[in-house]
């Protein structure tokens, strides 16, 4: 919502505040400034002069020589190129030392332009005769300016007066954001009830009357409302024997402001009366409504209408249509027909101010495809109070611009008259939601500025229907704290029983699991939780893969962001391939982030939705660096089983001899590997790339930060190394396997520290080494023992068929 | 004085000017040979005692025991020197260049929304908040419906929401955890609920379709705005600096009355106004307000006995703000030289 500040001032005329100092005020009561633009800030020493001789200029087959009298001191002497300049005319002089907003093709220069006195081709030139360009304004603000040349006045325009006060330049045009619930802000009236109140200063809404001549609407004009719940209120009225002209100065500028270019009188008066009142209204050529009768009904589905834009559109039956007794004349609320517009040879003009449904509006707006000016007011929801004077509003100025003949009365259906809401007066419950004090007197001061009523008596504040915002205590309370100042409010903290400060476990134990991964050394994404279809073709799922079953969203942004991500894997390798493609050297990331897993599609509960972690690298490290990582969580979140690296199952999108699925007290906690070569062409990797997904769920179940001191150690521990010929398919886990069930409890620890193939070792075989370290907790161990023990282990390893190195 | 008392006193005084003259520790050791060993000048002393007469014995013992106590004495003291002075020729050797580059290990970095969050939480945690998560594929209801805003109400087209189906969508707000928290009835309450929202914007240098919000709520007997007003105010100052000046606008959000908007003070210019704060001097940070009565009753709370207020801060906007990121494409990027700088 754009204002001028002078519009203001027509129902403020005390508004005597500079436009900072107002919009900061008005930001702090509600009415929040977006932008304000002073039209006169560039502009400096500009009065009205008067050209009194215009000759050649001697060196120039386009400039002219003025001499201009400036009403002060002698005339002076100014070059001026525009074509348009004349012995007699009034213009505006930028004089020596003064500043213009911009150039003369509309160009605005920041801070604008000085203009000091020197020669022209030659000539001395003291000052500048300016356009409307060079004032910072348009052609569209000031339509009566030439195009192309210099403005001018009007004859009887003082020479010597302030030409930026002449042309109502001392003004700033202001923009608001206005909120959804302050409908009436969404007018001139509205912002400037505002104002009054901010500033404490009598508000002067405009005196309407309903004017006209002897006849009645009535005989003119029938109005059957259908769809009484989506046209609460309809009124109609009719001026005959229009003149389309021009409407007045004042008014376009108005409209200007507001960013609504003039046309003519009818137009230009119902777009004013428009912002003036937040009321659209619609004008029809009477002479087309057929039955003089209008008619507000439904759309038949599918019926065709063409618009006054010359647009044909599709209707349906939810759309709310205005006919006449034969055919549509105008979608409503929205844009009125080709077929009953006004053109310049209208004589009788019928004029609509109606209430239609906002929520009707704005859903049939999305549907056609049409946002106007006026659908944007009604959207909103509007108070079928205004209708009435607005329509009385553009009759009257219809009267006063000479602009037609304004038929007496009005056609009016509305039934359901809505009434103002009584909210009970509680001055306690107020201070007590704010933590004020105000006092009630100051309280009940603020309402009446507002235009609130107090009932005494019955204690009750009686809310206009307008201020469809307010409706119980709180909405109350907010009226006092805004006018009171919210800077006012003290601040406090809250009182009340202590309360624990926590975070719940599963986010202590993805704290733990941020740690670990940072520690060795993955730096963390963030990924999008969309993704697209192509994901599942780029990780080489078949069609039946449990992953594609893929909540989809019903409007995406686009295929990319067009379902819920089922793996985690595709933001990982796209954020590595991102890297790999700027040339970054060896990189590791990890992601916390939670997959949808849908229990049924399409979807009739939530989905399941879990925390991976997702970790993911490409250069310096291999498959059990990234295993060591998550073999670090596991201990870091003291879950002290061994996990357990599977191979029975193999995923597609892994290499098949470099992956496993990880389990932890047998289930399945998360995966591991090499990405498949395949897979990372696709992706664009250049490098070999291992990535791991741990489900946190499954963590949860097992992560503990409990922690059990168990002593240190006094007996000495043995340690015994194995070197061991071994077949290539017997795994570390299945001679691991061995050490432990054999080892028995005096087996502490075991290391693998050797492992080799080639000669002299044969073919299909490998050499690897254990070291074993036997402890009791109690005793030092006998030799006896330990030889028990490793005899045992021997017997077992021999059953894999592995022999001791010689 | 004898010849034996007389030799005796020679070998020491000897041996006392050779110790003195070492100049290492071999030598000493020969010294100790010479005059200690068992073919030393003194132990020769020693075994010429057959020769002396019994009852000279013990005084010959006594001069060769102090002799050989001195000369020992004596070693001592110069071994020690000259441990000392081998030790500073050693450590001399082994100088270092410490400004050669150190080994660091190499380390991940943490993303700064995640930076930001820890501190949010930080700092709510301390006030007595309760970190509280909830899902990001909610229903209508608890998104909107519960939360003030019922069927075509026109905010659910300011906030450009994906739907899933007609009542399944992606939260737009982390608001719905609140009403999930609210209705399960345990009161007083104090939560804040940081996560993952969407909403349909394009990408580009100030939208992201998905982006983080931290919501708190306080809802207890007895809670005023005022104390909506020192709370974020301790916030802001926490998170900003302690010169951090908070200003409260009146707003409006369906599910708050009365509402607010809040600037901070630029923390860069300090409110003077700036490139940052685009000459303002205020940057607007969050919105919040006291939980609206309606609100209250929906999830089964008495708002004559129970009153509170929330708020709603953006994550990447602090993050952007505080780390001074000038563009949101850069969180969701990630770019290794980018990650790296937190």
């Amino acid at each position: 919502m754009n204002t001028s500040m002078s519009w203001i001032r027509k129902y403020v005329p005390d508004l005597n505040v500079d436009p900072k100092t107002y919009c900061d005020a008005m930001t702090l009561s509600g009415t929040k400034v977006e932008t304000c633009e002073e039209l006169d800030k560039d502009l400096d020493k500009i009065v009205v002069g008067k050209i009194l001789t215009c000759g050649p200029h001697p060196d120039s087959d386009h400039l002219h020589v003025c001499t201009v009298d400036v009403g002060e001191g002698a005339p002076l002497q100014i070059v001026c190129g525009a074509p348009n300049a004349a012995a007699g005319f009034k213009v505006p002089v930028v004089l020596e030392g003064g500043r213009v907003a911009g150039t003369h093709s509309g160009g605005m220069s920041e801070g604008g332009i000085e203009i000091k006195a020197g020669k022209l081709r030659g000539v001395e030139s003291h000052g500048m005769i300016c356009s409307i360009e060079e004032l910072g304004s348009t052609r569209e603000f000031y339509p009566e300016a030439p195009e192309g040349g210099i403005y001018i006045f009007p004859e009887d325009t003082p020479v010597g007066a302030d030409a930026v006060e002449e042309l109502g330049l001392h003004d700033a045009v202001v923009e608001y954001e206005i909120t959804s619930n302050r409908v009436d802000c969404y007018s001139v009236i509205g912002i400037a009830r505002e104002a009054a109140a901010t500033f404490h200063k009598e508000f002067h809404a405009p005196d309407v009357k309903e004017t006209g001549n002897d006849e009645q609407a009535s005989d003119y004009i029938s109005v059957e409302v259908k769809d009484k719940d989506l046209c609460p209120r309809y009124c109609a009225r009719v001026v005959k024997n229009v003149r389309i002209a021009p409407s007045p100065k004042w008014m376009q500028r108005c409209l200007a402001s507001n960013g609504i270019r003039p046309i003519n009188n009818i137009v230009d008066i119902t777009n004013y009366v428009m912002e003036e009142y937040g009321q659209p209204m619609h004008s029809f050529d009477y002479d087309t409504v057929s039955g003089h009768k209008i008619i507000v009904r439904r759309a038949a589905d599918g019926e065709k209408f063409t618009t006054l834009d010359g647009q044909e559109r599709t209707l349906d039956s939810q759309v709310l249509m205005i006919c006449d007794a034969d055919k549509a004349i105008g979608i409503a609320g929205i844009m009125g027909g080709e077929n009953s517009m006004i053109t310049d040879d209208v004589k009788n003009v019928l004029f609509e101010a109606a209430c239609f449904d906002g929520t009707n509006i704005r859903l049939s707006s999305k549907r056609i495809g049409l946002q106007t000016d006026a659908s944007q007011k009604f959207d909103k929801g509007l108070d079928p109070n205004t209708a009435r004077e607005a329509i009385n509003r553009a009759c009257e100025l219809m009267e006063e611009f000479g602009a037609g003949e304004v038929v007496g009365g009005c056609v009016d259906v509305y039934d359901n008259v809505r009434k103002p809401v009584e909210i009970p007066f509680e001055p306690d419950k107020i201070n007590a939601l704010l933590g004020t004090q105000v006092p009630e007197e100051e309280m009940l001061a603020y309402f009446r500025k507002e235009d609130l009523d107090y009932d005494a008596e019955r204690r009750v504040v009686i809310a206009p229907t307008f201020r469809q915002d307010l409706k119980r205590t709180a909405d109350l309370a907010e009226e006092v704290a805004r006018f009171y100042g919210y800077e006012r409010i003290p601040s406090t903290l809250p009182s009340g029983a202590a309360t624990a400060g926590k975070l719940q476990f599963n986010m202590r134990v993805l704290a733990a699991a941020r740690d670990v991964a940072e520690d060795c050394g993955f730096s963390q994404g963030y990924c999008y939780s969309f993704e697209s279809k192509k994901v599942f073709d780029r990780l080489t799922l078949p069609p039946d893969a449990p992953e594609r079953k893929a909540i989809e969203i019903m409007n995406p942004l686009g295929e990319d962001f067009s379902i819920m991500r089922t793996t985690s894997l595709g933001g990982i390798l796209t954020s590595l391939s991102t890297n790999f493609n700027r040339r970054n050297k060896s990189v590791r990331l990890y992601e916390t982030g939670n997959v949808y897993l849908p229990k049924a599609l399409p979807l009739t509960e939530l989905p399941d939705e879990r925390m991976k972690l997702t970790l993911g690298m490409y250069g310096d490290g291999d498959f059990f660096d990234m295993k060591g990582v998550i073999e670090m969580l596991f201990l870091k979140l003291g879950m002290n089983m061994k996990p357990e690296y599977r191979t029975d199952t193999l995923k597609c999108y892994l290499h098949p001899g470099r992956q496993a699925q990880i389990f932890y007290d047998g289930k399945n906690i998360g995966e591991i590997g090499e990405v498949h070569p395949e897979v990372r062409g696709r992706i664009e990797i250049g490098e070999r790339t291992y990535v791991a997904v741990i489900d946190m769920p499954t963590v949860l179940e097992y992560a503990s930060f409990d922690r059990k001191f168990t002593g240190i150690a006094k007996y000495p521990a043995v340690t015994r190394d194995i070197s061991m010929i071994v077949p290539k398919s017997v795994t570390a886990a299945m001679i691991e396997k061995v050490l432990v069930q054999r080892g028995g409890k005096i087996l502490e620890s075991y290391s693998l520290f050797d492992i080799y193939e080639g000669a002299p070792i044969l073919p299909g075989f490998k050499s690897m080494a254990y070291s074993l370290v036997f402890r009791h907790p109690d005793k030092t161990m006998e030799e006896a023992e330990i030889t028990a023990a490793m005899k045992k282990i021997l017997n077992g390893l021999e059953g894999l068929k592995i022999e001791l190195r010689k | 004085m004898s010849d034996i008392e007389q030799k005796v006193r020679e070998i020491e005084e000897q041996a006392a000017r050779e110790i003195t003259s070492a100049e290492h520790l071999e030598k000493l050791n020969d010294i100790r040979v010479a005059f200690l060993g068992k073919k030393g000048t003194l132990t020769a002393v020693l075994k010429s005692m057959k020769d002396v007469a019994p009852e000279d014995r013990p005084k010959v013992g006594k001069w060769v025991n102090d002799a050989r106590e001195s000369i020992e004495n004596k070693m001592e003291e110069t071994k020690a020197r000259l441990d000392a002075e081998k030790m500073k020729v050693q450590l001399k050797a082994e100088t270092i260049d410490v400004t050669l580059p150190s080994k660091m290990q190499e380390i991940g970095h943490r993303h700064p929304n995640t930076i930001a969050l820890e501190e949010v939480e930080r700092i709510f945690v301390g006030m007595g908040y309760e970190v509280i998560e909830g899902p990001e594929v909610e229903y209508d209801e608890y998104n909107f419906t519960k939360l003030n805003i019922p069927p075509n109400h026109p905010a659910k087209d300011e906030q450009d929401t994906f739907y899933i189906t007609k009542d399944i969508l992606l939260r737009t707000q982390t608001s719905p955890v609140q009403a999930r928290v609210m209705e399960q009835g345990k009161l007083p309450i104090r939560m804040i609920s940081p996560g993952r929202v969407f909403r349909s914007d394009e990408v580009d240098a100030t939208h992201s379709p998905s982006f983080h919000q931290i919501e708190g709520l306080v809802i207890d007997k007895g809670i005023t705005f005022a104390d909506l007003k020192g709370t974020l105010d301790v916030f802001a100052k926490e998170l900003f600096g302690p010169d951090t000046k908070t200003k409260f606008r009146p707003h409006h959000f369906p599910f708050t009355e009365p509402s607010a908007e809040v600037d901070v003070s630029c923390f860069k210019c300090g409110g003077k106004g700036c490139r940052f704060c685009k000459g303002e001097g205020w940057i607007e940070i969050l919105g919040c307000g006291m939980v609206h009565p309606h609100v209250l009753e929906m999830c089964g709370i008495d708002p004559s006995v129970y009153t509170g207020f929330a708020f709603g801060v953006g994550l990447e906007r602090i993050a952007l703000l505080k780390y001074e990121i000038d563009d949101m494409r850069l969180l969701y990027d990630n770019d290794i030289r980018f990650l790296k700088q937190f």
